[in-house]
């Protein structure tokens, strides 16, 4: 496709999510729904401007990107060392690995009543659910990936007298990249979800009990504001690491 | 079965020690329980028919959820797999729709619909909605071009081309889109009764811990964890049976 008729192409799908936004407003204004059901997109603007502009929205939004990001590099990090370690031995992968497998199927949110009981009800707990929560993509990923690293390559390491540390330095995380860089993305939506969720269970700061208590409250408008903040930084995230994946990851042929 | 003993030798050693660990120090704890007290809760669990009864509310909301969103999502891949110009003009709001953390929708979902099946419901259906559409899409874009041409050599209309010719040829990716969004669909049912619905086995999870039980907190974690782990199985089980080697990397572009 050439790149006028992209752009056309996208200039047309924008406008049919204009149309769908112009819908929600006639519906919201004639449809005969209450408007603390549904405030129609005016008025969640309204209150999106204002809780920006002078309200304390931006504030709560920071904290929740404060805390999502905290979570996810520890994890990240945390999750790279040990996967990297369990997938170059084969001694771990035969004994390690099947546990691991064991813990995945358990909903990620499971672990935080455990937190609730052993840490409290505090941001500290919020932090550990989000890092044991997305670790697992980023974990499994770097196992599967170092794993998998091509035979030949391994031999030629052996050739070189590469030492196990130069050996996952230079060659199996390398390869291992395109797995990994897709599990953070992975687990970087998991640890948005898992901030929201600890932040409406433990009211500590942030846009999770913001839309709580919006809720609670009937200010729907509010509410609203808070939903697509969320969109927003959900949107947002997931592209910054797609662009940050693309030009890592230029050096493969695919 | 030498894997196996292999692979079962950290958590059975890991077990027992923390049995011992606690028979020995003789700790009490409101966040702790020896491994043979839970396991006792979990039996009492299974005696008087609770766990039963909470996981039966569960798979409710997660299979009937699956099958709003799922079916739905179902509906509009095939339309957006056949008009590639109304793919083309829905793309911008899928991709601003899609990032929406499905917990952000919990307090929507609660002023709109009160606490209960619906909400729960409707949570469920809008995140099982986005695998089956991305994966459903690209599973009918990438049909063999020759069987399109074959059926309109055989001149059939819409409707006999996308039965005898669409969904056949897409069904092996359209059962492992299926099977991820059953996934989907328990992590967010547990997590809506964790966080807010008081119903299920995620609520009975949190009341344990909540009520410093610690013995059926543990218990429930595993239990949930055996239910996703018992669900993935049997469809993979039914996947491989049905389809064989048909439905394999798919899931590698996850």
């Amino acid at each position: 496709m050439s790149s006028v008729a992209r752009i056309t192409w996208l200039l047309g799908s924008i406008a049919v999510t204009a149309l769908f936004v112009a819908l929600w407003q006639v519906i919201a204004d004639h449809g005969g729904i209450p408007a603390v059901f549904l405030p129609g997109p005016d008025k969640s603007w309204v209150a999106l401007v204002d809780g920006l502009n002078g309200g304390d929205l931006g504030r709560l939004a920071g904290a929740t990107i404060l805390r999502m990001v905290y979570g996810w590099v520890l994890a990240s990090l945390a999750g790279i060392a040990v996967g990297a370690a369990i997938g170059s031995s084969r001694w771990a992968r035969s004994y390690i690995a099947p546990t691991l497998e064991m813990v995945r199927p358990v909903p990620v949110s499971a672990f935080m009543p455990i937190m609730i009981a052993f840490i409290g009800l505090t941001g500290d707990m919020v932090l550990v659910v989000i890092a044991i929560g997305s670790i697992w993509p980023v974990l499994l990923a770097t196992v599967h990936g170092i794993s998998a690293v091509e035979p030949r390559l391994i031999e030629v390491s052996r050739s070189l007298r590469l030492s196990r540390l130069a050996m996952l330095w230079k060659i199996a995380l390398p390869n291992a990249q395109p797995d990994i860089l897709a599990g953070m993305r992975l687990g970087l939506t998991v640890s948005l979800i898992l901030a929201v969720i600890g932040e409406m269970l433990t009211s500590e700061d942030g846009l999770g009990s913001f839309i709580l208590l919006s809720g609670r409250t009937f200010h729907s408008a509010q509410l609203f504001s808070g939903v697509i903040l969320l969109g927003a930084i959900g949107l947002a995230s997931n592209l910054a690491l797609q662009a940050i994946e693309a030009r890592m990851l230029r050096w493969t042929y695919r | 079965m030498k894997g196996f003993a292999k692979g079962a030798i950290l958590p059975v050693a890991f077990l027992l020690a923390w049995e011992m660990a606690m028979r020995v120090t003789g700790v009490q704890s409101d966040s702790l329980a020896p491994p043979s007290e839970i396991a006792a809760a979990f039996w009492n669990a299974v005696l008087d028919g609770t766990i039963f009864a909470r996981t039966y509310e569960t798979l409710r909301a997660a299979l009937t959820g699956l099958a709003i969103g799922g079916g739905s999502a179902l509906a509009l891949s095939i339309l957006l797999g056949l008009a590639p110009p109304f793919a083309r003009l829905m793309r911008f709001s899928i991709e601003v729709l899609r990032p929406i953390p499905p917990v952000a929708l919990i307090p929507v979902a609660i002023l709109v619909l009160g606490f209960g099946y619906a909400m729960e419901i409707s949570l469920v259906a809008f995140s099982s909605f986005w695998p089956v559409l991305i994966y459903g899409h690209s599973a009918i874009i990438n049909i063999e071009p020759q069987l399109l041409e074959v059926s309109r050599v055989l001149r059939l209309g819409t409707f006999g081309r996308v039965t005898k010719i669409v969904l056949p040829a897409a069904l092996p990716r359209y059962f492992v889109a299926f099977r991820l969004s059953a996934a989907v669909s328990l992590i967010i049912a547990v997590t809506t009764e964790i966080a807010a619905n008081p119903m299920g086995v995620g609520h009975e999870l949190m009341a344990a811990s909540q009520s410093l039980h610690p013995d059926l907190m543990f218990a429930m974690v595993l239990w949930i964890g055996l239910v996703g782990w018992a669900v993935n199985a049997a469809l993979l089980f039914a996947q491989r049976r049905l389809f064989g080697p048909a439905g394999e990397g798919v899931v590698a572009a996850r």
